[in-house]
């Protein structure tokens, strides 16, 4: 069956429809990974986007139900060039054909995946709309897309109440903001008890469950939305609990002390990313996957001061605050899919919050 | 100014002669390393004793040294040249075994000179197989269950502990040399004694198998502060079993999951990190198939033939960075030649499939063993990039040159269901055509998986492959039909034959449904960044990338492809200084190739970069595109000239020679009415076609007589006959591997050979020098040993030489560069054998020993220059003061089943270069250079035919006066005997012990001269003692003439140690 792309500024691409066949309108972005599409539909941070795998042969290894960030797919539609008839890995389950149609998610193959991406790096991300129907006129449709926005994107993936994962060690909150599975299970790995809280809880409710640390997660959508968690996570650092934020909830975290957020020209999505230690200056591979950015400059250097930097082009990829046992990344250090090689930030954490019990006790 | 600003002054170690397991890949990696260090404003001293390289052009280094790469050399060169630094991890494991040595034995520190770049220490961690073992122990890195075996006994101990089979590999040498699979007692017994004696520190591990895992090679690169990456991995598609040389290779993974990539690249990074590797290394593991099950199968602390292919799939300069890392620099201070925005500090990714297929040289050994392990056997290889991997793979096979362009080359069709099964089982290089006949006979994959254990994905993709096929085969070629084959990247040739239309049809047909390649760009990060690299590779499901407008004129560069006997670097060496030249001249250089391996194929050689097979569709698709003004193929060897009517007939225009003139040379009636029109004189010959003309036309011109296909380099198929039956024989082999071509059968003149390079404008032309061989006519000039300048001619000769050569340059129009190999009789008459109107083997080294840059020169002449307007006389340049002697190189002891007796086809694999002031030191060092070393125990053994046995007896005494002890079999003692010369005689294999066997086998002997009966009597026995010689690393020499060769340069031992000489001190400006 014939599909077609059509970006906003009119641009089609034609391949071949798979999974569902509902027609869907999201922003199109692209991500460098040349494994992980499990961990990567099923992230919740795609809520509201599309993915174009710039790898072109997707599907080798089949699906591990395993392998999900969290229970379904959150990205609107796959975009790729070849997908495998066949799934070859001794713990595959599933095709990634079937998979797309099990979780009702349309996907197209057969584009020329590399002219949408150097389009989508040129234009800028931008939306586009998923369909099998061939439009004669394509002017009322290329309004219909231009319109499309992302919106309450948190509150969709969020988890709807409070769930706790047992542990021998810390208690850590962790406020799933469209988290993946592979933070809590960093946690728990480390021996903590995870506390999963609902992206809109109040911070008294929070505390008063008396965490040893907190955990923001990774999330959807433009952080500046998010006005009402901002507020409470202002709180949260008052608080003075121990606190390791990524991504979306590194942004919220920032956006709360005084620093702004804005948009890059068409994200950084993949992971092979490079950030600089800037107290090190040792360089990391990491996975990344963020439109929005946050910009340091407004933020007073006695609160915090950047962490990370991002090697290519030097935006801001983490944040050390200053007077409280809160560090923050843009960057996922959970990986899945990605290196490991920042996975050690959650030691750091822990050792945040065994400093942070100590002095209590001390108190 | 390097990072570590102590550093002024950088010795780097090339890799010495090409052998398997060790080629082009080092000049790549070593002439970019020095580049990059000359980058730096540093001082670079190379030493390397293979003229054909271009690293050993002066203007790459400052300092070259063609000298024998052994540790007395190296030490010269230091004491003279007191280099602050050595660079040791870019020459292969030749230059790092070197290093070691002068490391270990304190002469470095002595001399107040830095190992840079990974440490001594880091070196002998990675290299030694117990230190290894141990480091991986200490960092939870599992490896097999392994034994560090010292002596048999150990080994046959470990055996019955944990069984068969089992993995042996000999630590510190390259190419698994002397490696293999024992599967039994005896086996074991033989693979291990052989191993412990080709280990430099006489260890070998004994390892449980994994045969069948899956095999995963990750290339990283780690600086001085610790950070680390990957630049890409690449899966074997054939398991764990058979070497990663002779593997076909894919990159990226296919088949790994998110999970098992990262397990095993943190695994690669915590290795390196460990190690404290300081720039490439390249870290190979096995992959459980049903688990995340794996472990650590080697590391190389130094850059492989891995990273080059690493370096061209991805485009990440691997060598550079390596090199800039040892002077101080890291990752993130060195910029990403490609973007120009980002830094090496990041991982390349693809948005291609890349597929890497081995060069074997079995159509050369006929009789060898085709079969895989883990011996690397390769002297080659193709790399193809597509947006699919069955694109990529159909791209890789037709890249070969082998007369494959599909899955259905090799026709296995004649086997039954049952028959086909149990020959899947086979490890050889036509597995992949064995497997695709299954597919087309229905096996199910998953049958063909537990034979062959290759991955499922892989035999869908050939099973895709083969569903095509039928498909074009039964049903009307659509408009979908065709794209989905071309998709594929079926050629035109088998969609002609498969759907029975004309290759005219098909491209008719894709005119019509506009069916065109277009050409998208390596730029390592999927199109995340802007890029300007013009690296290119062709797929029909892409939008052209590719920017043609130029205010330059274009002209197109035809490269040489794989590496194989016959066709090795000097080609691409030719390819690249035409490239320089024609850009120095403002022309806009594309280069065509598919070795990955290759200097020509670096992004930044010519203006732009198309790496593609090297055939008619290939090369239109981007004369499609591109529309060059012209296009040389005088530098590509034969794979270049073959297309030359293609391209005429693609409207390209020819620079240089043209094609016809080409044919006038090769074809056999045109050629000999030139020669009689120019009254010279060549051996007479017959040109035919049966086996019964061939047998007629000997008998006419009476025997031994020379018989050998048309149209070939390095003389394949060519043999001298004897008798009737040899050539009923040759001609059957002939004819199995070139078909239509006409076959020469020539009489056989014995003589001295005299072989000549020279440039022509059509006028005159120009001849750097005269070479002439040491071995008589009857030996391929690749196999001779070649001295610069001849020794023994006399005037008149060199006059009608120089006349020969002008005439016959001038009647075939000769635009560029010719060859010419002639023959000089014991009359001093002078005939032709053979005139190539192209680019030769010995082209780099005469070019190197005179000083004078050949093919710079015939690129002017071709732009249309004059010999008189280039700064040189016309005619025979002045005979250099100094001596250069060219020595063959043989990767016989990697061939089992190979006849290493030399003949008219040619069989080396690399060469070694001699120059000094006297023709004995010149000999010695070439000697030396080619790994010879011809005074160990002063032991030595004849073995001779009846023709030679008189011939040999002062060559015999002069051996006996400088103290060789001699030993000879009952025939040769005989003879020595009468003439009364006191030898041992040995008994032959069937006698008594001790045989001449035992000696070969207890390492007695420093070498053996061992001429074989010639033609059909060949003795069994006397093949054995070669094989086993060979593969015992003793040097076996098959003609007198190299035999006596060998006797001059030791004549002159007393004068030992030789002086090194930079190749400029000897070499004056003409």
């Amino acid at each position: 069956m014939e599909a077609f792309l059509i970006l906003e500024d009119g641009t089609v691409f034609r391949g071949r429809g798979i999974g569902a066949s509902h027609e869907v309108i999201s922003e199109i972005t692209f991500n460098t990974s040349m494994t992980g599409y499990v961990e990567i539909l099923t992230d919740p941070s795609y809520a509201g986007q599309s993915i174009v795998m710039t790898y072109p042969l997707i599907g080798n290894y089949g699906i591990n139900h395993q392998d999900k960030e969290s229970e379904k797919i959150w990205a609107d539609a796959l975009i790729v060039r070849e997908i495998s008839r066949i799934s070859s890995n001794f713990r595959s389950e599933d095709t990634l054909e079937h998979f797309l149609e099990e979780n009702h998610i349309p996907g197209i193959v057969h584009v020329d995946t590399r002219a949408l991406t150097k389009h989508l790096r040129r234009k800028g991300t931008m939306n586009g709309m998923i369909t099998r129907t061939s439009y004669s006129n394509l002017s009322p449709i290329l309004s219909k897309i231009q319109q499309n926005q992302i919106q309450d994107v948190v509150e969709k993936t969020t988890v709807k109440q409070k769930t706790v994962q047992k542990g021998q060690g810390f208690r850590v909150a962790l406020l799933d903001l469209g988290a993946k599975q592979n933070i809590a299970a960093s946690l728990q790995n480390l021996g903590c008890e995870v506390w999963t809280y609902p992206a809109f809880t109040t911070a008294a409710e929070i505390l008063a469950d008396k965490p040893d640390g907190m955990m923001l997660s990774n999330g959807p959508g433009d952080p500046k939305e998010c006005i009402s968690i901002i507020k409470e996570l202002k709180s949260i650092y008052d608080s003075g609990i121990p606190v390791f934020a990524i991504c979306l909830g590194h942004q919220l975290m920032a956006l709360a002390m005084g620093a702004d957020t804005y948009k890059l020209k068409y994200g950084h999505r993949g992971g092979n990313h490079p950030v600089k230690d800037l107290q090190t200056n040792k360089i990391t591979m990491s996975s990344q996957n963020h439109g929005y950015v946050v910009n340091a400059d407004k933020l007073a250097k006695e609160i915090a001061l950047p962490a990370f930097e991002h090697v290519n082009d030097r935006t801001n990829e983490g944040l050390l605050y200053q007077k409280r046992p809160i560090f923050s990344v843009q960057f996922h250090p959970e990986a899945n899919p990605g290196p490991r090689d920042l996975a050690y930030l959650f030691e750091r954490f822990m050792h945040q919050m065994e400093v942070y019990h100590a002095e209590k006790k001390r108190d | 100014m390097p990072k570590r600003k102590e550093i002024k002054k950088v010795m780097m170690i090339g890799s010495g002669p090409i052998v398997i397991g060790q080629a082009a890949e080092f000049d790549y990696a070593g002439t970019q390393a020095c580049r990059a260090l000359k980058e730096e404003g540093l001082e670079v001293v190379l030493v390397n004793s293979n003229p054909a390289t271009i690293m050993t052009d002066t203007d790459i280094a400052d300092q070259v040294y063609i000298e024998p790469l052994t540790v007395d050399s190296l030490k010269e060169i230091i004491k003279r040249e007191k280099p602050d630094s050595l660079l040791a991890t870019l020459g292969g494991q030749a230059a790092l075994n070197l290093a070691i040595e002068l490391d270990e034995c304190g002469f470095l520190q002595e001399q107040g000179v830095n190992l840079i770049g990974t440490s001594a220490q880091t070196i002998k961690r990675a290299e030694d197989r117990l230190l290894f073992k141990e480091t991986m122990e200490k960092i939870h890195e599992p490896c097999a269950a392994s034994l560090i075996a010292q002596t048999v006994d150990e080994g046959l101990q470990f055996a019955k502990e944990i069984g068969y089979p089992l993995i042996l590999r000999p630590a510190y040498t390259m190419g698994g040399s002397g490696g293999g699979i024992a599967l039994e007692e005896e086996a074991l017994k033989e693979i291990l004694s052989n191993g412990l004696r080709l280990s430099r520190v006489g260890q070998v591990l004994v390892e449980r198998s994994i045969t069948g895992w899956k095999e995963i090679e990750y290339e990283v690169i780690r600086d001085g502060k610790g950070n680390c990456i990957t630049v890409c991995n690449m899966e074997n598609i054939d398991p764990v079993g058979i070497h990663t040389g002779d593997s076909i290779v894919v990159a990226p993974s296919q088949t790994l999951g998110d999970r098992e990539y990262q397990m095993l690249r943190s695994a690669a990074l915590n290795i390196i990190t460990e190690l404290d590797i300081q720039g490439a290394c390249n870290v190979q593991f096995a992959l459980n198939p049903h688990s995340f099950e794996y472990c650590v199968i080697e590391v190389n602390p130094r850059v492989s033939r891995s990273s080059a292919l690493a370096s061209k799939a991805t485009g990440y300069p691997i060598a550079k960075v390596a090199a800039k890392i040892a002077l101080g620099y890291h990752l993130d201070e060195i910029p990403n030649a490609i973007t120009k925005k980002t830094f090496a500090s990041f991982e390349p990714v693809l948005d291609y499939c890349v597929v890497k297929i081995p060069r074997f040289p079995f159509d050369k050994f006929t009789y060898a063993q085709r079969t895989l392990g883990t011996q690397m056997k390769a002297t080659g290889e193709v790399m193809s990039l597509c947006t699919n991997f069955e694109g990529a793979l159909m791209k890789a096979l037709r890249s070969l040159e082998q007369n494959v362009d599909s899955l259905l080359s090799y026709d296995f069709s004649g086997l039954s269901l049952a028959e086909l099964e149990k020959d899947l089982e086979i490890t050889d290089d036509l597995r992949l055509f064995r497997i695709a006949q299954a597919c087309r006979k229905k096996i199910p994959l998953e049958k063909i998986q537990e034979i062959t254990q290759i991955d499922l994905w892989f035999l869908d993709r050939v099973l895709y492959l083969t569903e095509i096929e039928e498909e074009c085969r039964n049903f009307p070629l659509t408009k979908e039909l065709l794209y989905k084959a071309k998709k594929a990247e079926f050629p035109d040739t088998v969609l002609a034959r498969l759907s029975k239309k004309t290759e005219d049809e098909i491209l008719a047909l894709r005119k019509q449904y506009d069916i065109f390649a277009n050409f998208n760009m390596v730029d390592t990060c999927a199109a995340e960044f802007d890029a300007e690299t013009p690296y290119y590779y062709s797929c029909f499901d892409g939008t052209n990338e590719v920017k043609t407008e130029t205010t330059k004129k274009k002209v197109l560069i035809i490269g040489s492809g794989p590496i194989r006997i016959g066709q090795g670097i000097e080609f691409d060496y030719c390819c690249v200084h035409s490239a320089w030249a024609l850009k120095e001249a403002g022309y806009e250089t594309i280069m065509v190739n598919s070795n990955p391996e290759t200097v020509s194929t670096d992004f930044d050689i010519a203006d732009k970069l198309y790496f593609e097979p090297l055939t008619k569709e290939d090369i239109a698709n981007i004369v499609r595109i591109e529309k060059p003004d012209g296009a040389v193929v005088q530098f590509g060897g034969q794979t270049a000239i073959k297309l030359t009517k293609d391209l005429t007939e693609m409207g390209v225009e020819i620079w240089g020679t043209q094609g016809e003139d080409v044919d006038a040379a090769e074809d056999r009636e045109r050629f000999d009415q030139i020669l009689e029109n120019c009254q010279i004189p060549r051996p007479k010959g017959e040109t035919v076609y049966t086996t019964e003309e061939a047998v007629a036309a000997a008998k006419r011109l009476g025997y031994p007589v020379l018989v050998r296909p048309s149209y070939v380099l390095g003389g394949q198929g060519m043999q001298i006959a004897l008798f009737e039956q040899d050539i009923v024989e040759f001609m059957s082999v002939i004819k199995r591997y070139d078909s239509g071509y006409p076959i020469l059968v020539d009489k056989y003149l014995m003589g001295k050979e005299i072989e000549v390079d020279a440039v022509s404008d059509g006028e005159n032309v120009l001849i750097p020098g005269i070479m002439e061989h040491v071995e008589r006519a009857g030996i391929h000039s690749g196999d001779s040993i070649s001295v610069y300048p001849a020794q023994s001619l006399n005037e008149k000769v060199i006059d009608c030489l120089i006349s020969y050569t002008k005439k016959l340059a001038l009647a075939l129009k000769v635009k560029g560069l010719l060859n010419i190999q002639f023959i000089v009789d014991q009359n001093d008459e002078v005939y032709v054998i053979e005139v190539n109107p192209r680019s030769s083997r010995t082209v780099p080294y005469i070019s190197k020993v005179t000083n004078i840059p050949l093919i710079k020169l015939a690129t002017q002449v071709i732009l249309g220059r004059k010999i008189s307007d280039l700064g040189y006389p016309v005619g025979l340049q002045k005979k250099a003061s100094h001596l250069a002697v060219k020595m063959p190189v043989f990767s016989f002891e990697k061939i089992r089943g190979a006849e290493i007796s030399l003949g008219p086809e040619m069989k080396s694999t690399g060469e070694a270069l001699g120059i000094a002031k006297t023709f004995s030191e010149a000999l010695y060092k070439a000697f030396l250079g080619a790994g010879i070393n011809p005074i160990k125990t002063k032991k030595m053994v004849m073995t001779l035919n009846d023709r030679d046995k008189e011939d040999a007896i002062e060559l015999t005494k002069s051996l006996q006066d400088l103290g060789y002890q001699i030993y000879a079999t009952p025939g040769t003692a005989k003879v020595f005997t009468e003439h009364q010369l006191t030898v041992s005689k040995i008994n032959k294999l069937k006698e008594a012990s001790p045989t001449l066997m035992d000696l070969i086998l207890q390492q007695e002997i420093d070498f053996i001269v061992d001429t074989p009966a010639q033609g059909k009597m060949k003795n069994k026995d006397a093949f054995l003692i070669r094989r086993n010689a060979v593969e015992a690393g003793i040097p076996v020499f098959t003609s007198l003439d190299t035999a006596n060769a060998l006797l001059v340069s030791l004549q002159h031992q007393e004068e030992r140690p030789f002086p090194v000489n930079m190749a400029e001190d000897l070499i004056e400006k003409n």
